[in-house]
């Protein structure tokens, strides 16, 4: 009955919500499958700002994008082997 | 110099024949010169749209293998006569010519017209290349739903990859927008269209069943202005001209019922 109601006063959730949301993530995946040389190009400029902080492991680095039902994200595991001095406590 | 223009969207059915036939006859209208170009090789279209089928001698491929010369392959409008048509090869592929081909096709007729119009073939594959091979802007049509809107997004990407900087803009139709479905809420809005897509807007086009009567016909909507896609595409026509026409507002539902729910706060705007 609240259904009824809620659709007589154009309360349900409407479908041009749904097509929005669906597309969103829809474009989010395409675009990032579009080049494969897409992550390779993130991991070069990951590597070249975090080697400013510490040393890492670019051998075993790992950058992938991780699909959800709801969301993309972006899950980078980067070992480090140490952490520069200039970047401990000094702040800058 | 003329411009050249290319018609495009990833997805078939979507519209592009029926915008390229009345942008072309609409700007013809507004007394530009304007050349159709049929790019969809083994399914030529563009010519019924036209209503100049059997008037056909030549087509593209003679023209790029130099079977005929331009101007005997150059059909003239049977109603505006600054306004011409290339027809498609219908027994032949896509491959039968190649994007350098075009390229030089397009730049003889720029030289001759003032809006070369490419009516480019569904698809990204070696049609769509060979489309947008001379072409200096694009027209993206997508209709306001999620596989048309996807196929877009791929297009454009692939327009920007190819040819596209700010001196060679593309830009968006939306075709067959249903206003009572959108005031429904239940039709992607133009706003989300544009933001997802990042791309400037060139015109919205209304489904209206007068653009079924005038293909069966064989005449562009555009004849008709008092319909609501043939003022659409007349709008469109003059946009791209450079003149500022105000996107027209979509006629939603006026009945009291939904006067009466956006009064009381409870409908959708």
């Amino acid at each position: 009955m609240l259904e009824l109601i809620a659709k007589v006063f154009g309360r349900e959730s409407a479908s041009a919500d749904i097509a929005k949301e669906r597309l969103r993530l829809v474009l989010v995946h395409d675009r990032t499958n579009v080049s494969p040389q897409f992550l390779e190009a993130l991991k070069e400029e990951l590597i070249a700002v975090i080697s400013r902080y510490m040393e890492i492991e670019e051998e075993s680095m790992d950058v992938t994008l991780q699909s959800g039902e709801h969301q993309v994200a972006l899950v980078a595991n980067i070992p480090i082997r140490r952490m520069k001095r200039a970047a401990v406590g000094s702040g800058r | 110099m003329g411009q050249v223009i290319v018609v495009t969207s990833g997805k078939g059915g979507v519209g592009k024949t029926t915008t390229a036939a009345n942008l072309g006859t609409a700007l013809a209208q507004l007394g530009n010169k304007v050349c159709l170009v049929d790019a969809d090789i083994g399914l030529r279209n563009l010519d019924v749209v036209m209503g100049l089928e059997n008037r056909i001698v030549f087509d593209l491929i003679d023209v790029v293998e130099g079977h005929a010369s331009l101007k005997r392959a150059l059909i003239k409008d049977k109603r505006i006569d600054t306004l011409y048509l290339l027809a498609a090869a219908q027994t032949r592929e896509k491959r039968d010519v190649s994007p350098r081909q075009m390229q030089e096709l397009c730049e003889a007729l720029a030289r001759e017209f003032d809006y070369v119009l490419v009516d480019c073939p569904a698809g990204i594959e070696d049609g769509f290349k060979n489309a947008i091979a001379g072409a200096q802007k694009a027209i993206i049509v997508a209709n306001p739903e999620v596989s048309s809107v996807r196929d877009a997004d791929r297009v454009i990407g692939l327009w920007d990859a190819n040819r596209g900087d700010d001196k060679h803009p593309a830009m968006l139709i939306v075709n067959r927008v249903r206003p009572k479905m959108v005031a429904r809420g239940d039709m992607l809005e133009i706003d989300d269209m544009l933001e997802m897509l990042a791309i400037d807007l060139l015109g919205v086009v209304p489904e209206d069943e007068s653009i079924i009567v005038s293909t069966n016909r064989g005449e562009p909507v555009v004849y008709h202005p008092e319909s609501k896609a043939g003022k659409a595409f007349h709008n469109i026509a003059r946009r791209l001209m450079g003149e500022q026409v105000p996107i027209m507002p979509l006629e939603a539902d006026d009945s009291l019922w939904s006067k009466f729910k956006r009064i009381v706060g409870l409908g959708r705007n």
